[in-house]
């Protein structure tokens, strides 16, 4: 069996800031845990107040009472920034990781080439729809505060 | 090997999540331009809305679906977080368990008030 001898994760989460030369995709990685995080708090909040339905009309609405107003409502937005850009940015880890949009194998021959470059485009692409998600919610979002 | 498995089904949640989560977000957050899931001139957390999803056989199905491939696909994702600062093995078997609980605790009262809720 292979064990991982490798040096550990000396950065830590501060390596999540920054620790090289690094490119726009690392810090897409960075973005994607904190985003991730950020889901997974307001998920498990969610659970708890959402249930108050099975208690009826009262308790829901109690529940609701207490969520509401322009702090909750901006938090909620931020929620919803957060899951389109951790889907999308989702979607994109997936191709890649199924060999998508890296661009087919080359052989390492001087001067070297980085698929980076090949896969800048489908990040830039999956932004700009995360972007266009973003305004959609965002008219919702201020509609809502009317 | 069982890691590489996680990690699988960690993907595929991703999957799932994405067109349950995305319907969700869709009925929830944009559906004020799109105007096809709730009744005119309300809200989507206003109580008929709520009971009208509640009793819908479908709504309750992709909850439960959504609310189990989201606590495993987010909890794995925190567990590989904190695995990756390379704490004790003892550390390691503790979160195991707390997020193998917490996880299975928290699919219990979301599937129940899900079905509970059926009965409104």
């Amino acid at each position: 069996m292979l064990v991982n001898k490798g040096r550990p994760n000396r950065l830590g989460i501060a390596g999540w800031l920054g620790g090289g030369r690094w490119g726009f995709e690392r810090y897409l990685f960075t973005l994607h845990r904190v985003t991730g995080l950020g889901l997974l708090l307001y998920f498990l909040m969610h659970i708890f107040v959402t249930t108050s339905r099975a208690f009826g009309k009262q308790a829901w609405e109690t529940a609701m009472s207490l969520v509401t107003g322009p702090l909750f409502k901006t938090g909620e937005y931020l929620v919803f920034l957060a899951f389109a850009f951790h889907a999308v940015n989702g979607i994109r880890l997936v191709l890649i990781e199924l060999g998508f949009g890296v661009g087919r194998p080359i052989e390492p021959v001087y001067p070297y080439r980085t698929s980076v470059d090949v896969q800048r485009p489908l990040a830039i692409g999956v932004m700009v729809v995360a972007a266009i998600i973003a305004v959609l919610g965002g008219v919702q979002f201020m509609n809502s505060l009317r | 090997m069982r890691d590489q498995r996680l990690w699988t089904w960690h993907v595929g949640a991703g999957i799932v999540i994405l067109v349950f989560l995305g319907l969700h977000m869709a009925i929830m957050h944009v559906d004020t331009l799109l105007g096809v899931f709730n009744a005119p001139r309300t809200e989507a957390i206003d109580w008929e809305n709520v009971v009208h999803r509640a009793q819908s056989a479908f709504f309750v199905v992709t909850y439960v679906v959504l609310l189990g491939t989201a606590l495993f696909h987010g909890l794995y994702g925190l567990r590989n977080i904190v695995f990756e600062l390379n704490p004790t093995s003892g550390l390691k078997k503790a979160v195991n368990v707390v997020l193998l609980i917490g996880g299975i605790g928290l699919f219990g009262l979301g599937a129940w008030a899900a079905i509970a809720s059926r009965a409104l």
